[in-house]
């Protein structure tokens, strides 16, 4: 849509080996990311069929802005997710939202199943290319294998999966350029089960800034890429990273460890932000069209042989993983936390739902719910090769139990028990904070049942009205449909307050009034429960465990009553929208 | 006095790519293809950057492959541009031995102009300009 009135849609059929383009002038009222990503989804999704039906979409959208702004990164992905069995989204880094920026493409829909495994090479046109080869290899191993054979260095972008996904673990992620991920909610099962190992994209097409812009779109980016470094808006992502929440989390008691039995532990400082930055730390990478560089790339030394014979290991690292892979399987140092991640990494899992599966696996196996004949480890927090060995049994479904694992944390609990200590929120595995009603209900009513749908733990933290929380978790969460839907990356949120949006847009030549803006953040949001809907979903059937009433958190102890409360009256606010 | 594009510090870069943008937004450009400096990864993101651009020759081997007077000599270094003459032969990119000349879909050759333009947008000043004589 960049300097044209119309939305390009690459159609791909891998069933018929066909792809075509569509120039659809009717989309452009959805903007991009989540707004397109959602609406295409909605037109192509088969809610009579399994979310791993052949038959079902996996969609990929970028934004108006997308690299011509400053950090304007993320692409956004839809699918009917195999994890939740409803609305899927998640949203990436890395280089492939520019590279869908050049190749002229603003969304991307894939439907069908190769009758082997295949991977797409994406230019002015696409390859369907051969991948039997580099089927069950490691998300790394992959990355460097199709560096080598395919062209375009340095506009190229790859998204790939591993093991875990050809093998349809129902939490697989979808790895970007090394260090970014489609993580949540099961991409690449979607990806798995459409024989699709890898899509590469190449960005190498001109295209002009039109000559009553170029003054203007000067002006604006320089405006917000000033805001952007020279003020402090960002500086937290920038220095320590997100892990510079460790330690104050942990002070507020609201960092989820031991499968969420505490709320705070006394190794904080041994696996906090400035540990790993001492420690651990060689360099910070960025996403094209970022200036910040929040990747942080932490290295450990392992020696896998005596006679002083190493190999490193290079991993980007952030508060979710040190959270899902640390604090909440009780691992105490960096050094370990990494090595972890690694595997996860190759195995292209999602970490965060890993972490919290790994977690309720090692308190039922304590408790005498699943025995060591199908744990096949003795697990124990705190002891990193136990979760080793599991993540490969997770990824190639070792026996019926990691099968179980597999399909995530309701699932695994329905079979063997100890549902109120399993962690998840709206079916989804939660994430790296304990902080309150906003945190739990924000994300068991988000839209994707992620942290980043709403926040909830940044409202829990400004100590609001309980009265009130449910309406900041819904009003925050309209106005991300904005930012994710141009697509702005979510760490800019405070760059990109609502005058500095309209600037931008503008800048490139959209014009649209605060009000419109307003009405899109409902529209989009309206548009969303329309695909739950269609897909059987209703806020109903939220309940959450136990174990999140058990432990403390910043705000005091929590209510059921009063959280799932709450839930009524988000479904309330809901309801109304949906009648307006 | 003449300026001249360099390197200061490659292994500082973080791959942002905001030096490739601002080059070609400079050019009327959205897009990095058509940018004169090039940043890459060598051996993919967990590889260090490698940061290509005209190293502002004194005897510019670019030039001396042009037969058609579209390339002459900058005053500090490197090269002026002169498109009326080039015939988008390509002998250019073939002579610079550091791969610096890379074309735009037309087929001209992109040359830094060593502005000095997209230095001021580095987060990490791994390029900046150097005052020459
Ligand atoms: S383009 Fe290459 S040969 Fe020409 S001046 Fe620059 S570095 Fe030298
Ligand atoms: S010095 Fe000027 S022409 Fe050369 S790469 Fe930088 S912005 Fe482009
Ligand atoms: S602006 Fe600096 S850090 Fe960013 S890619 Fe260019 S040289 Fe690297």
């Amino acid at each position: 849509m960049l300097a044209r009135d119309y939305i390009n849609v690459l159609y791909i059929d891998l069933e018929k080996q066909e792809y075509r383009y569509e120039q659809r002038k009717d989309l452009v009222k959805y903007l991009g990311g989540t707004g397109l990503a959602a609406k295409l989804l909605d037109e192509n999704i088969k809610p009579e069929l399994d979310p791993l039906d052949p038959a079902q979409p996996m969609i990929y959208a970028i934004g108006p802005l997308s690299f011509v702004m400053p950090v304007c990164t993320k692409t956004v992905a839809t699918f009917y997710s195999p994890h939740t069995k409803e609305y899927g989204e998640s949203h990436a880094g890395g280089r492939f939202a520019m590279a869908m920026r050049f190749a002229g493409i603003d969304a991307v829909v894939v439907t069908g199943k190769s009758a082997h495994p295949q991977y797409l090479l994406i230019d002015d046109g696409v390859q369907f290319r051969d991948a039997r080869a580099m089927w069950g290899l490691s998300v790394e191993e992959t990355g460097k294998i199709l560096r080598q054979t395919t062209h375009g260095s340095g506009v190229r972008s790859s998204i790939r999966i591993g093991r875990s996904g050809e093998n349809l673990v129902t939490y697989a992620g979808v790895n970007v350029d090394t260090y970014r991920h489609f993580g949540r909610l099961g991409l690449g099962a979607v990806m798995g089960s459409k024989n699709l190992k890898a899509i590469v994209v190449i960005g190498n097409n001109t295209v002009d800034i039109p000559q009553e812009l170029k003054v203007k779109y000067r002006k604006v980016y320089d405006k917000i890429y000033d805001r952007v470094l020279n003020t402090d808006l960002m500086k937290k992502y920038h220095e320590l990273g997100t892990p510079v929440n460790v330690i104050p989390l942990n002070e507020m008691h609201s960092l989820p460890s031991f499968n969420l039995q505490k709320n705070k532990i006394d190794f904080a400082e041994d696996v906090s932000g400035e540990k790993f930055a001492e420690d651990n730390l060689v360099r910070k990478v960025a996403c094209a069209g970022c200036p910040i560089g929040c990747i942080h790339i932490g290295q450990v030394r392992r020696e896998f042989d005596a006679g002083y014979e190493y190999e490193t290991i290079n991993v980007s690292y952030d508060h979710e993983l040190i959270f899902a892979l640390g604090t909440f399987l009780g691992i105490k140092s960096t050094d370990e936390i990494l090595e972890l991640i690694d595997v996860v990494e190759s195995e292209g899992l999602d970490a965060i739902s890993t972490g919290v599966v790994l977690g309720w696996a090692t308190e039922a196996y304590k408790r005498g719910y699943v025995s060591l004949e199908e744990t096949l480890v003795p697990f124990e927090f705190g002891i990193v090769q136990n979760y080793i060995a599991a993540v490969k049994y997770i990824s190639t479904r070792k026996n019926k139990f990691y099968e179980d694992l597999g399909k995530g944390v309701v699932h695994a609990a329905k079979v063997y028990g100890g549902s109120d200590f399993a962690c998840h929120l709206g079916g989804n595995e939660m994430a790296g904070y304990h902080t309150g009603y906003g945190n739990v209900v924000g994300f068991a009513v988000g839209s994707r049942h992620s942290h980043l749908d709403n926040g909830g733990y940044s409202i829990d933290q400004s100590k609001p009205k309980e009265e009130d929380i449910v309406k900041k978790v819904y009003d925050e969460e309209l106005e991300r449909n904005i930012l994710t839907s141009l697509v702005i990356c979510l760490f800019a949120r405070k760059v990109y307050t609502r005058d500095i949006v309209l600037e931008a847009l503008e800048g490139v030549g959209i014009n649209m009034t605060n009000e419109e803006l307003t009405q899109f953040a409902k529209d989009i949001q309206k548009l969303k429960y329309q695909i739950k809907q269609k897909l059987g979903y209703s806020l109903d059937s939220i309940k959450i465990p136990e174990r999140f009433f058990q432990t403390k958190t910043l705000n005091g102890v929590l209510s059921s009553e009063k959280a799932h409360e709450m839930v009524k009256e988000y479904k309330k606010m809901i309801e109304e929208l949906m009648n307006e | 006095m003449a300026k001249v594009l360099k390197v200061a510090d490659r292994r500082r870069c973080i791959g942002c790519l905001s030096c490739r943008q601002a080059c070609a937004r400079l050019r009327g450009e959205y897009s990095i293809a058509n940018s004169a400096i090039e940043v890459k990864t060598s051996g993919g993101y967990t590889g260090e950057f490698v940061i290509n651009i005209c190293r502002g020759c004194e005897e510019p081997a670019c030039m001396e492959a042009c037969k058609f007077g579209a390339l002459t000599k900058r005053t500090g270094g490197g090269v002026v541009f002169h498109k009326d003459k080039c015939t988008k032969c390509g002998a250019c990119g073939v002579a610079c031995a550091v791969n610096a000349i890379r074309f735009d879909e037309e087929g001209y050759p992109i040359i830094c102009t060593h502005c000095g333009y997209c230095t001021k947008y580095c987060p990490h000043r791994c390029i900046t300009t150097k005052e020459v004589l």
